[in-house]
């Protein structure tokens, strides 16, 4: 499989006025094309420094991160990112979030506007398109978010615990809606999650991380029959599974 | 429950209440109105109160209609509103302008903020002299004096609301590579429209008030002009009368702005 994301020996330090916080030491990681990797770790310790060094908005004060075998200078065209909450913007209807990456990355030409809207009629938020955000529901909020940062067309997708301010219903249903959109997307996605469960139910890779500063503990790659998370959480493997990740964090 | 046109009969008494409640709110404001007039009246016309002191409602009638006759009410009305008007307009645009400057610089913020912080508590009428000698005794000074009592909350309202957009949307937008002035215009400028529409609110307040004290300071014509006169002259029918044809203006400016908020805020906030 082609290696899509590459982290060498990534350290980051944070300056502070009273002293230095050594953040993350000498991570390495990989991560194939269209394969789905959650990072998990103790609250706290970095992950969410890592997927804004990916993301090229913080600069590693050691180490460097490859996307298709070159180093990333600034920002990558190549990336989108999905935070906690949808963030859709509330003075903006459903289309024209979906648009926001667009007109930022001055891609809002026919072409990538119809794409667009043809996700938003695949995922059946087309009789919404009109509709501003404070009328859907949470998880249709969530699916929105997804589609405005698969308009560009980005190969690899960093998801910053997207499913974490939703409740535990919803939150099920829209782990296993968002996978599918991403598997039937054919993308490559890196998770950050402290939930075990959604990491086993969703990746091919777990990379959990140890406390601050975060290193690699260990790499796995659960293979457990299932078609879509909620089929895995299921399966005769997944408590297997769960005991070793969680007695891993806890080591 | 039995519907009619997908609305049932529980629902339509709800908002058959709501809209009655509605009503009552309006018919007691209008009823404590004319009972308060009514009041005045009365007392003033009874001889409780000395009417030479505190004129009556259908005296302060008969005062503007006379004004409107013989003293060019209208004229006065245009040069205050003029005055107005125009101080408000400067004081929202260059504090609006201004705001937005020390958004984009954290130095010049941070350089800035105890002026700013001074500027703000100093009573602004305590420069009438200063702005008499600069600017002479005519509408100039008058604008000049709204303005200064208008911008400095227009900047400080607006800034705050700058600084107040969430650092998750930013972070968003930073993802898609936007850079500063994307921000700006994508996020920042359309996200405060709210604080954009109080700020409005709170400076036609600022400017009426900026330019009555004007006029009680150096002008020959306005409403703060009659006002003034109407007090050395001892006639409190020209008082009241040039103060209830402020308050109209001043509700009319406050409609306006409430009219345009209604226009362009069609979303609910998260």
């Amino acid at each position: 499989m082609k290696k899509l994301l590459e982290l060498k020996d990534i350290s980051m330090k944070y300056q502070t006025q009273k002293d230095e916080i050594t953040a993350i030491k000498n991570l390495n990681m990989e991560c194939g094309e269209g394969e789905f990797l959650s990072l998990i770790g103790p609250s706290g310790c970095g992950k969410t420094t890592v997927l804004s060094i990916i993301a090229g908005l913080i600069k590693p004060t050691g180490g460097e991160v490859l996307i298709d075998g070159t180093p990333i200078r600034k920002h990558s065209a190549e990336l989108g990112y999905m935070l906690q909450k949808d963030q859709l913007f509330p003075w903006r209807t459903i289309e024209q979030n979906v648009f926001l990456p667009l007109e930022v990355k001055k891609m809002n030409d026919e072409e990538h506007k119809k794409y667009a809207l043809s996700l938003l009629e695949k995922y059946g938020l087309k009789s919404f398109a009109k509709n501003y955000p404070d009328q859907l529901s949470g998880g249709m909020r969530q699916r929105a978010a997804l589609i405005r940062t698969l308009a560009p067309k980005p190969r690899l997708l960093l998801l910053d615990e997207p499913f974490s301010a939703l409740d535990y219903q919803t939150r099920l249903a829209v782990c296993d809606d968002v996978y599918k959109i991403i598997k039937a997307e054919n993308k490559t996605a890196v998770l950050v999650t402290h939930d075990i469960s959604e990491a086993i139910s969703m990746s091919d890779i777990i990379v959990v991380l140890s406390d601050r500063p975060a290193r690699v503990k260990s790499i796995h790659r659960p293979k457990i029959a299932g078609t879509s998370p909620l089929r895995r959480r299921e399966s005769p493997d997944f408590s297997g599974w769960f005991e070793k990740i969680w007695k891993e964090l806890n080591r | 429950m039995k519907k009619k046109n997908g609305i049932s009969k529980e629902h339509l008494l709800y908002i058959r209440k709501l809209k009655l409640e509605t009503v009552i709110v309006w018919m007691l404001r209008i009823f404590l109105l004319i009972f308060l007039l009514g009041l005045w009246e009365l007392l003033a016309r009874t001889g409780v109160m000395d009417p030479f002191i505190t004129s009556y409602p259908s005296e302060i009638l008969v005062t503007i209609k006379e004004l409107f006759a013989e003293n060019n009410l209208l004229y006065h009305i245009g040069i205050t509103l003029y005055e107005t008007v125009l101080g408000f307009i400067i004081a929202a645009g260059l504090g609006y302008i201004i705001a937005l400057m020390l958004w984009w610089s954290e130095r010049a913020r941070r350089v800035l903020e105890p002026y700013i912080v001074v500027l703000n508590s100093l009573p602004k009428i305590a420069l009438g002299p200063v702005i008499i000698v600069w600017c002479g005794s005519g509408s100039k000074a008058i604008i000049f004096m709204a303005v200064l009592i208008g911008i400095i909350v227009a900047i400080i309202t607006m800034l705050n609301g700058f600084l107040a957009a969430d650092k998750n949307k930013i972070f968003l937008l930073r993802s898609m590579g936007a850079n500063k002035f994307q921000i700006l215009l994508k996020l920042i400028i359309p996200g405060s429209l709210p604080t954009f529409i109080s700020m409005l609110k709170i400076s036609v307040g600022m400017a009426w008030i900026g330019s009555i004290m004007g006029e009680y300071l150096v002008s020959r014509a306005g409403l703060g002009y009659l006002i003034v006169y109407g007090g050395q002259v001892f006639k409190l029918d020209l008082v009241m009368a040039a103060t209830v044809v402020l308050c109209v203006l001043a509700a009319l400016m406050y409609a306006l702005v409430a009219l345009l908020e209604k226009l362009i805020i069609k979303y609910k906030a998260d």
